[in-house]
C-alpha cells in the first residue's frame, strides 16, 4: 500500500514544481513587460511634452521683450496654458525670480525641480505624486539669442496630470494579470502529461523489481531512449541477469550434487544386491560351529555389516528420492490404531510397548510411509529410552496425532534443534548405532509429505516426546 | 528342491543369488540375457523364473511378456526400487510378484515359496467345482474353462480367481487380498492386486472395461458377481 502513494507523491511533487516553475516565469515575464510598459509610456509622455512646450516657446518667445516684465512673462504663461493639449498649467521664472503664473494659483512643482533648473541648460523632467495622482513636471531653461552660452534667464515649467497614463498602465497591468495565471494553470496540462511520460518507467521498473521479488528471475523491462531512467533500465536488466544466471549456477551445482549422492547411491547397490543375497549363507556357517572361531567372528562381522550398509544405502535412495521430489503418496483409508499394532507386530516389538490407541479411527493415509514413519520413532525410543515406551494415538476433528515417548535421559538441549537433521545422532562421539543416521529425516519427509507435522521435545518430567500429526485426509487440505 | 532360472546380467549378483538359493538347496540354472532365459525355459523347464528388469538386449519387461505367451511359470521380479513404474508394468505384462534388491536370500526364498504355493492346494477342498456363468472353476485340477476352453492363467491369477469365487458376493479390501493371495504383510503395495486383477478381467471377461465377474467396489476393494 505504500508504494503507490509514493509514485503518486513523486508525480504530484513533478506537478507541484512544474506549475510553480511556470508561475514563476509568466509572474515575471508579466512583471517586466508592465514595467518595461509603463516606463516606455512615461517617458513618451514626458518627450512629448517637452517637445510640444518648446515648440510653443520657439514660436512665442521671439515676442517676448529682452527684459520681460511681470505682466508679459503672465501673457506668455497665459498662452502657453492656452495652447497646451494635456492641460498643463505652467508657471514661468525669470533670473531665478518668484514664479509667474496665468491664474493666482501655481502650479504644482516639486521643489527639487525647481532648485535643479535654476542652473540647468537643458531640458528636465520629474514624476511626482499630487493629490495622490501622479504628475510630471517638465523645466526648460530658454536662453537669450544674444548669449546663447550663458545661463539661461527664463525658465518656463509645466507640469500636468498623468492620469490618463496611469489608465494605460492600469490596462496593461490588467492584461498582464489576465494572461499569466490561465498560462500558470494551463501549464498543469503539460506538467501531468510530463510527470506520467517520466514516471511510466518508473512504474515499469517497480512492476518488474516486483515480479522478481515474487521468484520471476526471468524478468526484464523494455528499454527506450537513452535518458537516466534508460540507464536504471538497462542496469536493472543487467542485475536480473545475474541473478537469474546465478540462481541458476546454484540450482544446477545443487541438482548435481543430488544426483551424484543418488548415483553413489545406486551404484552402491548392485555389490550390495550379491552380497546381501549370501549374507545367510554366511551367518549359517558362522553358526554351525565347523568353523575356526575367528573365521567365524569374521563372517559374522561382515554379515552384519552388510546388512547396516544396505539398510544406509537404501536410507541415502529414499532420502534422494525426496530430493528430486520423486516420492509420492499412495492414500489408502486404513484404521490406524490397527496400523500401530501391526506395524509393532512385524517388528516383534509387541511386548515391549504400550499402546494407548482410540478404537475405530480412520484416516486416509499412506500406510507404508506412516509404517516406516512408526518404526523409526519406536526404534529411536526403543534404542535411546530404555523401558517404558508408549505409543499414543490421539483423533482431532481433522488432524490425528501420534505421540511416541519414553523414558530415557531425554534429548540434550543442543541436539533438540537437530534431531531431524541428517546423520545426527544422539551421542556427540558419533558413536556408531544401529540406525542410519538418516531415519528421523526420512520420518520428518514422510510426515511432510502426507502435510502433517513431526516435532521433538522432552517431557517435563523426563524422557523425549516425539509427535507426528497427520490430516486425517491429505486430499481436503490445499 | 526347486529349479530356479535366474535371469540377471549382473555376475556378483546373479552368483550371490545363485550361493544363496543354493545354500537352501534349490538348484539354480544361470543366465544372463532376456534371449538366453527364453532359450533355457524351453530347454530346461525350470519351476519358477527370477527375472531382473535392468537387462542389457531384450529388457526384462519383453522378456516377461514373451514368456507368458506361452508359458504360465511362475515369474518373480528383481527389481531395484526405483524401477517403480518398470514393476507396474512388469506386474501387467504377467510377472506374479516382485522383489526389491538388495535382498537376502531369506526373502527371496520367501516370496518365491508364496508365489509356488499359489499352484498348489486350495484353502477349500469341498468346494471341488464350480460354474459361474461362462466359468467352469475346477478346484482339483486347477483350471479354468470359459466355453469349455481352458484359459491360460498365471499362478497368481488363478489364485485370485479361486479365492474370489470361493466366497461369491464377498467383498475383500486389497489389504485383504495381499494378505491372502500373495502372503505380503500388512504394508504391501495395492498395485499387485490391481495388476493382477486387469490382467484376469483380459482373461476370463468378455468386456473387460465392464466386468461382470470381477467387479470393483469403489472405496472397498474386489467382489466375485454378482452374475
Amino acid at each position: 500500500m505504500i508504494r503507490p502513494r509514493l509514485a503518486r507523491g513523486l508525480r504530484a511533487q513533478l506537478v507541484l514544481v512544474f506549475l510553480l516553475v511556470s508561475v514563476i516565469s509568466a509572474l515575471t515575464a508579466a512583471t517586466v513587460t508592465f514595467r518595461q510598459g509603463r516606463t516606455a509610456i512615461v517617458e513618451r509622455a514626458q518627450a512629448d511634452a517637452l517637445q510640444e512646450l518648446r515648440a510653443h516657446l520657439t514660436s512665442r518667445a521671439p515676442d517676448l521683450p529682452a527684459d520681460p516684465g511681470e505682466a508679459d512673462l503672465r501673457t506668455l504663461a497665459l498662452q502657453l496654458d492656452r495652447a497646451g493639449t494635456r492641460g498643463w498649467r505652467t508657471a514661468l521664472s525669470y533670473r531665478d525670480g518668484p514664479l509667474v503664473t496665468a491664474g493666482a494659483q501655481a502650479p504644482p512643482l516639486p521643489g527639487r525641480l525647481r532648485a535643479q533648473a535654476a542652473s540647468a541648460t537643458t531640458a528636465l523632467a520629474q514624476r511626482f505624486h499630487h493629490d495622490r495622482t501622479p504628475w510630471l513636471a517638465v523645466a526648460l531653461p530658454v536662453t537669450s539669442a544674444a548669449r546663447p552660452d550663458g545661463p539661461a534667464p527664463l525658465v518656463v515649467y509645466a507640469s500636468f496630470s498623468l492620469a490618463s497614463q496611469e489608465q494605460d498602465v492600469g490596462t496593461l497591468a490588467a492584461a498582464a494579470r489576465a494572461g499569466a495565471l490561465p498560462v500558470a494553470l494551463a501549464s498543469i496540462i503539460p506538467a501531468l502529461l510530463a510527470a506520467r511520460r517520466l514516471l511510466r518507467p518508473v512504474r515499469r521498473l517497480r512492476s518488474a523489481a516486483e515480479r522478481m521479488a515474487a521468484g520471476g528471475l526471468d524478468t526484464r523491462v523494455t528499454v527506450t531512449g537513452d535518458d537516466e531512467l534508460a540507464d536504471l533500465g538497462r542496469t536493472f536488466n543487467a542485475m536480473a541477469a545475474r541473478v537469474q544466471a546465478d540462481a541458476a549456477t546454484l540450482r544446477d551445482m545443487e541438482a548435481r550434487a543430488r544426483r551424484f549422492a543418488a548415483d553413489v547411491s545406486h551404484e552402491l547397490r548392485t555389490p550390495l544386491a550379491a552380497m546381501t543375497a549370501v549374507t545367510d549363507v554366511l551367518d549359517a556357517d558362522a553358526a554351525s560351529g565347523r568353523l575356526a572361531p575367528l573365521t567365524a567372528e569374521a563372517l559374522r562381522l561382515v554379515s552384519g555389516e552388510t546388512r547396516k550398509l544396505t539398510h544406509l544405502v537404501e536410507d541415502l535412495i529414499e532420502v534422494s528420492r525426496f530430493d528430486a521430489g520423486a516420492a509420492v503418496l499412495t492414500l489408502d483409508e486404513v484404521d490406524v490404531g490397527e496400523l500401530v499394532v501391526k506395524t509393532l507386530a512385524l517388528r516383534h516389538w509387541s511386548g515391549r510397548v504400550r499402546t494407548d490407541l482410540p478404537p475405530g479411527l480412520r484416516a486416509r493415509l499412506d500406510p507404508r510411509r506412516v509404517d516406516v514413519i512408526l518404526a523409526n520413532l519406536v526404534g529411536n525410543a526403543l534404542r535411546h529410552g530404555g523401558t517404558a515406551v508408549l505409543v499414543r494415538v490421539r483423533a482431532g476433528d481433522d488432524r490425528i496425532a501420534i505421540t511416541v515417548s519414553d523414558d530415557g535421559p531425554g534429548i540434550p538441549a543442543g541436539l533438540l534443534p537437530h534431531v531431524f537433521d541428517r546423520f545426527t545422532k544422539a551421542d556427540a562421539a558419533r558413536t556408531r548405532t544401529e540406525g542410519s543416521g538418516l531415519g528421523l529425516a526420512i520420518a520428518l519427509e514422510n510426515a511432510r509429505l502426507h502435510g502433517g507435522t513431526l516435532t521433538a521435545a522432552n517431557a517435563p518430567d523426563g524422557g523425549a516426546v516425539l509427535t507426528l500429526t497427520l490430516p486425517r485426509d491429505p486430499g481436503t487440505e490445499d | 528342491m526347486t529349479r530356479v532360472l535366474v535371469i540377471e546380467d549382473d555376475p556378483a549378483v546373479r552368483r550371490g543369488v545363485s550361493l544363496g538359493l543354493r545354500h537352501r538347496g534349490h538348484e539354480t540354472l544361470l543366465v544372463s540375457t532376456g534371449e538366453e532365459g527364453l532359450a533355457e525355459l524351453v530347454a530346461s523347464a525350470p519351476e519358477i523364473v527370477l527375472l531382473d528388469l535392468m537387462l542389457p538386449g531384450m529388457s526384462g519387461l519383453e522378456t516377461c511378456r514373451r514368456i507368458r505367451a506361452f508359458s504360465q511359470v511362475p515369474i518373480v521380479i528383481l527389481s531395484a526400487r526405483d524401477d517403480d513404474v518398470d514393476v507396474v508394468v512388469g506386474l501387467e505384462a504377467g510377472a506374479d510378484d516382485y522383489v526389491i534388491k538388495p535382498a537376502s536370500s531369506e526373502v527371496i526364498e520367501a516370496r518365491m515359496r508364496a508365489v509356488l504355493r499359489r499352484t498348489g492346494r486350495p484353502s477349500s477342498p469341498d468346494l471341488a467345482r464350480g460354474t459361474y456363468g461362462d466359468l467352469l472353476v475346477d478346484r482339483v485340477a486347477l483350471r479354468v474353462l470359459k466355453h469349455g476352453e481352458q484359459l491360460a492363467l498365471a499362478p497368481t491369477e488363478l489364485k485370485l480367481l479361486l479365492f474370489l469365487s470361493a466366497a461369491p458376493e464377498q467383498t475383500f479390501s486389497r489389504q485383504q487380498l495381499l494378505e491372502q493371495v500373495w502372503e505380503h504383510s500388512f504394508h504391501g503395495d495395492y498395485r499387485l492386486v490391481d495388476a493382477c486383477v486387469m490382467r484376469l478381467r483380459a482373461k476370463i471377461e468378455d468386456d473387460p472395461r465392464n466386468p461382470r465377474y470381477i467387479q470393483t467396489v469403489r472405496g472397498f476393494g474386489y467382489r466375485f458377481g454378482p452374475l
